[in-house]
């Protein structure tokens, strides 16, 4: 084996070299114009609450970005006013307007939209929260999903329950399912149809309870979930609706052994605000981040200082990623051609992100298929991690306590 | 299925479908008056709702006691707007009417927008999550104190166009426009004032509402819509047909999220307002015209 002996010749000349590598890549990304990103959120409208819980990382995430040496990025906000038609005409406008890679939109029926608006202009679209798998079986060359398909989730979501109920020693025999009916619902109790038997779940869905998810009054599907007299409730709901059926669930005397969330909602800080000790035991499956990461720690450090009264969550993780996975491809590509970006996008691999999981990384579709979920718990108004337990900070509270004795 | 369950769901949607009634109650007089369909009175709804949550907010006043202060309210609002705003176009073409409260109702939307931001407020009273329990039954507190709120309000408002002379000379203007003319009445000021009343029950309705369901400005249209279904399925004018309108539409939906699936209660209530269309197009209670 060959010895190499660094003297002092080289290494001063060593270091210079990476002086000047190192100063000429900061004045190249200096001289690099702003990338001109697309950001499309459903800022009003039904899913108004979660489109602004998801911009305010957009509008701190820029300044971490830089600090982590990526080029500037101008941001063009667009609102799909919780509207797919909305959606799509907002794309169309924001690349109209020079948006060079989009970003967004939370909603899989309104990401759907705008991937095909994308595909057919060819600029790129990373979409930041959408489960639904069609997106990324399209075909599509433009388009690329950091979160994890509804399959996913679900695959995800039956481990850690399995792993919880082993943890308490407790297992329900029954549930009973409650969905919204919108795209992502529809592609989450599909998927559970096709995911469960994989699991040897001790229970089985003896119910399921489709509901629109603008409705104003869920009384009935309450009525009608505690009638199927199942042990645990299974749901797939959006923010306001969990609100609902928790009430409901209070008003009608009704506490299962769990509610089971594998979706957004039950998590969120309106919730826990709204709902006070009423909030508390709810297990959510979702996609989270991993707290022991350096990127995580910063964006949560930044949310708690710009943010006080906000937990981060799933809407913040995934949508910084994705503006970071734009910031990234920028970088790399060196260019802002569509083609450079989208190819840069494919190649992506970065592992000092935020969310549980690997990295960033797409396969062949678009889609990053490494991403891993965490159980989390409501608790005194705070969320805790409980599963899986490598990424635990706390036990999980099974059975929930019941709501007439809070 | 237990059969409380059925009974539940059906007081329940009664109790709500009596709230949907006195907010129909307010299109159906204004109509069957002054002949002019409010295409804000969701909007309009909403807006006492919003009132309701500040009142509730900032000083802690109960919704239900906030229901007479807030109808009135909405009473000078719809008093202002026909006299200022609508009059002036009883005369002209229907879609010149139509396309003023569609602007008026886009109006209300985005000044809400712009006042309260786009997401759900609600009011929780100390009541809120409170229910009874009689053998078996569950029924929900607020919706049992709202439902008997819209009855004994619903029974003044009979009973002010029933028995009180401004009342009968409101009625005459509906019966004989020109006739009410002719002896004098002062049209344009019973006008403004049927209209007034109108939003004074939508203002009522609203109050009672928010103690249901949470609001954000876009609730508006919907509401609009379903007092539409509510006053033709109970027929156009007819004030007991609105009262009806909202119970049968409130039970249709409960029963049919209970029996066949929640998702689709919307399309039972259109179903009914088919069928009501099909087979007696003046709808329930409404007087057939010829």
């Amino acid at each position: 084996m060959s010895k190499i002996r660094i003297n002092r010749r080289h290494f001063v000349a060593g270091t210079s070299a990476a002086v000047v590598s190192a100063s000429s890549i900061s004045r190249a990304l200096a001289q690099m114009p702003p990338l001109k990103l697309g950001v499309l959120l459903p800022t009003s409208g039904a899913q108004a609450g979660i489109g602004q819980d998801c911009q305010r990382v957009v509008d701190i995430g820029l300044g971490v970005l830089k600090d982590l040496g990526y080029p500037a990025i101008t941001v063009i906000n667009g609102d799909t006013e919780t509207n797919v038609e909305v959606a799509r005409s907002r794309a169309e406008k924001l690349i109209n307007d020079g948006a060079q890679i989009l970003i967004g939109a939370f909603d899989s029926g309104q990401s759907t939209a705008i991937a095909q608006v994308a595909e057919q202009k060819g600029i790129p679209y990373v979409i930041n929260i959408a489960a639904a798998p069609p997106i990324t079986e399209q075909g599509y060359k433009f388009v690329f999903r950091n979160f994890p398909t509804a399959p996913m989730i679900l695959g995800d979501a039956f481990a850690n329950q399995l792993e919880i109920f082993k943890a308490v020693g407790m297992s329900p025999k029954t549930a009973v399912m409650l969905h919204v009916n919108d795209t992502f619902g529809t592609a989450m109790q599909g998927g559970i149809g096709a995911v469960m038997p994989k699991f040897d779940m001790p229970y089985k869905i003896v119910e399921t309870i489709a509901y629109d998810p603008t409705a104003r009054d869920l009384s009935v599907e309450i009525s009608k979930a505690k009638a199927a007299n199942a042990e645990v409730l299974l749901v797939v709901s959006r923010l306001n609706d969990a609100i609902l059926l928790t009430r409901e669930m209070v008003k009608q005397r009704w506490t299962p052994q769990a509610v089971l969330s594998m979706g957004p909602g039950w998590y969120e800080d309106q919730y826990l605000k709204t709902l006070g000790k009423l909030s508390d035991g709810p297990l959510g499956f979702v996609p989270w981040y991993d707290p022991n990461k350096k990127v995580s720690k910063e964006l949560v450090s930044l949310m708690g200082k710009k943010f006080p009264e906000v937990t981060m969550n799933t809407n913040h993780v995934y949508t910084f990623e994705a503006m970071m996975t734009a910031a990234d491809a920028y970088k790399r590509a060196g260019s802002s051609d569509p083609k450079a970006l989208a190819d840069a996008i494919r190649t992506t691999n970065i592992t000092n992100n935020v969310a549980t999981g690997p990295g960033i990384q797409f396969n062949a579709k678009g889609q990053n298929d490494k991403l891993k979920n965490s159980a989390i718990q409501n608790r005194d108004g705070k969320v805790v991690v409980v599963a899986p337990a490598s990424a635990a900070d706390a036990k999980p509270e099974y059975p929930m306590k019941d709501y007439t004795k809070r | 299925m237990p059969l409380e369950t059925y009974i539940n769901v059906i007081i329940g949607g009664v109790l709500t479908g009596l709230v949907y009634g006195l907010m129909a109650l307010g299109l159906s007089i204004i109509f069957g008056v002054v002949r002019i369909v409010n295409f804000a009175h969701g909007e309009m709804m909403t807006i006492a709702m919003y009132v309701a949550v500040v009142a509730f907010s900032q000083f802690h006043l109960d919704p239900l006691l906030m229901m007479v202060p807030i109808a009135a309210a909405l009473f000078a609002l719809g008093y202002v707007m026909q006299a200022g705003l609508i009059n002036p176009f009883i005369n002209r073409p229907e879609h010149s009417q139509f396309i003023l409260l569609v602007a008026v109702a886009l109006i209300m939307v985005n000044l809400l927008l712009i006042i309260f931001g786009p997401d759900a407020q609600s009011v929780q009273t100390s009541y809120s999550l409170d229910s009874y329990e009689i053998a078996g039954v569950i029924i929900d507190a607020t919706k049992a104190y709202t439902g008997a709120a819209a009855v004994v309000l619903s029974a003044a408002l009979f009973a002010f166009f029933q028995m009180s002379r401004t009342g009968q000379s409101i009625r005459a203007c509906a019966d004989n426009y020109t006739g009410a003319l002719v002896v004098g009445l002062n049209v344009k000021h019973l006008y403004a004032l049927t209209f007034g009343i109108g939003a004074a029950c939508v203002g009522a309705a609203g109050s009672m509402l928010v103690l249901l369901i949470d609001v954000t400005p876009a609730l508006g249209p919907g509401y609009t819509l379903l007092a539409f279904i509510i006053v033709i399925t109970g027929g156009l004018g007819s004030m007991p047909g609105a009262l009806l309108g909202g119970v049968l539409i409130g039970v249709t939906e409960a029963m049919a999220g209970l029996l066949f699936t929640p998702s689709a209660k919307s399309m039972f209530s259109f179903a009914l307002l088919v069928i009501v269309l099909l087979f007696r197009p003046q709808g329930i209670l409404g007087k057939a015209t010829r």
